[in-house]
């Protein structure tokens, strides 16, 4: 039985195009994840933000995105733009695109949850000492605000990793598209084909995302203190 | 530090508009795909199929390979002088209007049956393959009529002609839909459904390597015709499709494509003249 899934893995150059899909996989998510960080943190100073238009636009950006299920923004993006407005988009691009959009809109929500649970007494004890804000900013806020940040930020970075498959269907050859195609040729005499191919991609995904959570839990302790 | 905060997250906002205006400008948009248009741009843009076997499928070397692929290289070839000027653009069944719809591609050739509902939202040339649908089912508890279906379960895959062919005729029976190709008949070997419905000749081709199953009903529904497709309105790369197809026919390229590609697969048991269209003469 071990012969037939060594023989799937050796067959040509599919262990090679695995590790290209699992490429594609890797590079959408680590592009997507640190604009998602980048853009996070901004939109989510700008969700604490005492302006009312601030608050408007950043709650209805967060709340759209979060309604509309990634498949539709993916299809909306790759198809609609182009079908209706001539915006023809590389399947790459959209894939980021999309995912920063939604990344972005998590992450701010968590920056702003870190920063507005952060108690009030903190603020003015920092104004009865004499700080400026600036420097309550710098020196009392920001560093709690990051320590209740990262459990959030590891979940969303290892979602953001599971949720990649889905930009098959935007035609990206990722992990799971490359895999199914190995278990289609090679489905048609071995029945196990779909196990042993699927398994090893469960393996993979559980390799990159597993040393995410533990940093999160290494981080967690350090900080603890 | 509120003020800062506010003015350098909209600066950053702007910068990620401004980058994605960026892209969208130097995006490649093709006005119309027409024929020149296609060969100056140095690649015809072909949607194919990457994960289904004999038609349409990515080899162990990572090659696109299948009786469609054998097609679209010959087409590369005459159109663009050489069989390599092609961009294979892999599409999933549900999404081969789509692609077309919006301009990703300017041909498909993804086993792609002609149907009314589909002729009203891409125009397809003369066809190159013929298909009926077929039934296959344990051969302890064989399916030989439709009407034995009723009540149970049958598997289909998504989007295809015997997922039409059921959904409009026979709403009584119920359908259980993949994506896949081996999800599918994975399917039937655990009995999530009592039948499974394909192409008869894919069916064929599957009981080869399976006994066990039987073609309970092989012949199902009209014949139908498997045809390249182009965007509605694009009848300077159909017309010249169909010539080339008449063109094709005249040297009996279909039964050599067939012999290549499909033969290996449904062995002897099918007859080529069941499956083969020369000449987009059905």
């Amino acid at each position: 039985m071990l012969d037939s899934a060594v023989s799937i893995f050796t067959a040509g150059r599919n262990m090679a195009r695995l590790m290209e899909g699992l490429w594609i996989t890797l590079e959408i998510s680590a592009v997507s994840v640190a604009l998602s960080m980048i853009f996070g943190i901004a939109v989510g100073l700008l969700m604490t933000s005492r302006h009312r238009f601030w608050k408007i636009a950043t709650r209805l950006y967060l709340e759209t995105v979060r309604v509309i299920p990634i498949l539709v923004l993916l299809f909306l993006f790759y198809y609609t733009l182009s079908r209706n407005w001539g915006i023809n988009l590389n399947s790459v691009v959209v894939a980021v695109l999309v995912f920063t959009l939604w990344g972005t809109a998590e992450m701010a929500d968590l920056v702003r949850g870190a920063i507005t649970s952060m108690p009030n007494h903190q603020r003015e004890s920092g104004r009865a000492i004499g700080l400026t804000e600036a420097q309550i900013n710098r020196y009392i806020i920001i560093p709690q605000a990051v320590r209740r940040l990262i459990p959030g930020v590891i979940n969303l970075t290892t979602r953001m990793i599971k949720t990649t498959p889905f930009v098959f269907f935007i035609n990206v050859p990722e992990l799971t598209k490359v895999g199914q195609q190995i278990v289609e040729v090679a489905g048609m005499k071995n029945y196990m084909a779909s196990f042993w191919v699927y398994g090893f991609i469960f393996f993979l995904y559980f390799i990159i995302c597993w040393p995410i959570s533990k940093l999160s839990l290494h981080l967690e302790s350090k900080w603890q203190n | 530090m509120k003020k800062t905060a506010a003015i350098s997250a909209a600066s950053l906002l702007a910068t990620l508009i401004l980058a994605l205006t960026l892209t969208l400008v130097s995006a490649p948009a093709r006005a119309e795909g027409e024929l020149e248009e296609i060969k100056r741009s140095g690649k015809i843009r072909i949607g194919v199929f990457s994960d289904k076997p004999p038609f349409g499928y990515v080899d162990e070397n990572g090659e696109n390979q299948g009786y469609d692929i054998y097609l679209a290289r010959r087409i590369a070839k005459d159109l663009m002088g050489d069989e390599n000027k092609i961009q294979f653009v892999l599409v999933e069944a549900a999404s081969r209007i789509e692609v077309l719809e919006s301009n990703k591609v300017d041909l498909v050739l993804a086993n792609f049956t002609v149907t009314p509902e589909r002729a009203e939202k891409v125009d397809f040339a003369r066809p190159y393959m013929k298909v009926a649908l077929g039934v296959v089912s344990p051969e302890n508890a064989t399916i030989t009529n439709v009407a034995q279906l009723k009540g149970h379960k049958l598997i289909v895959n998504k989007g295809t002609t015997a997922d039409a062919y059921f959904s409009k005729n026979h709403p009584e029976i119920k359908l259980v839909k993949y994506d896949q190709n081996t999800e599918a008949f994975n399917a039937l070997r655990d009995g999530r459904g009592v039948a499974l419905a394909h192409d008869n000749t894919l069916i064929f081709a599957w009981i080869n390597e399976n006994p066990g199953f039987v073609a309970g009903i092989d012949f199902l529904g009209n014949l139908d015709a498997i045809a390249p497709a182009v965007k509605k309105g694009n009848t300077e790369l159909l017309d010249w499709i169909n010539e080339e197809m008449a063109t094709l026919g005249q040297e009996k390229f279909f039964h050599k494509a067939y012999d290549k590609t499909l033969k290996p697969i449904y062995g002897n048991s099918v007859d080529p003249e069941t499956v083969v269209v020369e000449g987009g003469k059905m």
